[in-house]
């Protein structure tokens, strides 16, 4: 555990976006990419795939996917904005699907709501255009230590 | 109601069929392996291009999610004597226990109740039996969410 997030601190202390991507196979498979945006926060998008697709009629990105999406977001924004040699772990997740996803690129950014010793709240947002349109709205809970 | 055959045995093939033949379905490896009344299961092999934390091989959660949502899906066709679009309006996970590296995901889902406009559904996922679950899953759809239909004229 400690060396993947050894991995992840050395990377993120060079703001190697594209390796911590990497480093995570599926967020690499989904196609995910992530920057930081003008003020400095961690900005996650998804170029559109054919492969993430549901509904082929429509067509719309598949409903699990974008979960995926953000609940991976939402890790890598709490691994980025904590020091710790531990990786949280995911307790719970809840998702918001207010619009369908289009064929082309989503974004997400996140918001520790709460850090705790051991649990953290995390906000996600999801949209693709335009950010007053939210294609999804999430929220998860993180362990941040396992008992001694 | 769980114990009821499905509404329409030739429709809920058609459909579990139909939805993990969706492309992010293909891409996770999805397969559909029949239903025990209206409870449809669905499976994902472990591979290691789904690993969400390298450091331990665990399947990312999104592996979780779209399985969920997928068989959460085909449970509500199982209730429908014609299929009709329908919509994810809300899914919430809760993660159990780790999920172990290199074994198959399962998911079993029912539809607990069909409303005139959404359904609520609940899964459950699970290495080798249902009774000892490795997440939960609950979901609302939105009925008849577009008229554009997910099949052909008479297909089911």
């Amino acid at each position: 555990m400690s060396q993947f997030m050894e991995t992840f601190l050395a990377l993120r202390d060079e703001k190697r976006f594209a390796d911590i991507i990497a480093a995570v196979p599926y967020a690499r498979l989904m196609g995910v990419a992530c920057g930081e945006d003008e003020t400095g926060e961690l900005l996650f998008s998804l170029p559109f795939a054919e492969r993430n697709v549901g509904n082929t009629t429509l067509p719309a990105l598949h409903g699990g996917l974008i979960g995926g999406f953000l609940e991976n977001a939402a890790l890598l924004h709490l691994m980025w904005n904590r020091e710790s040699l531990e990786a949280p772990k995911i307790v719970d997740f809840s998702l918001d699907y207010l619009r369908s996803g289009k064929a082309t690129t989503l974004y997400a950014q996140c918001e520790i709501t709460k850090q705790g010793k051991r649990v953290a709240h995390v906000l996600i947002e999801a949209w693709q255009e335009d950010r007053r349109k939210p294609v999804a709205v999430a929220r998860a809970h993180f362990l941040l230590s396992t008992p001694s | 109601m769980t114990d009821l055959a499905p509404a329409n045995e030739k429709l809920l093939a058609t459909a579990g069929a139909l939805f993990v033949s969706f492309p992010h379905c293909v891409t996770l490896g999805m397969q559909y392996l029949g239903n025990v009344g209206r409870k449809p299961t669905l499976k994902v092999e472990w591979r290691d291009d789904l690993v969400g934390n390298p450091a331990s091989g665990v399947l990312h959660g999104g592996v979780i999610t779209s399985i969920v949502d997928t068989c959460s899906a085909i449970a509500v066709t199982a209730h429908m004597t014609e299929l009709e679009t329908i919509a994810t309006l809300d899914l919430r996970i809760d993660y159990l226990k780790a999920a172990t590296p290199g074994k198959a995901i399962y998911c079993t889902a029912e539809c607990y109740r069909l409303a005139s406009q959404i359904a609520f559904t609940r899964a459950v996922c699970y290495h080798d039996s249902p009774d000892d679950p490795i997440a939960h899953g609950v979901a609302t759809f939105m009925r008849d969410s577009n008229p554009k239909p997910m099949l052909a004229e008479g297909a089911a």
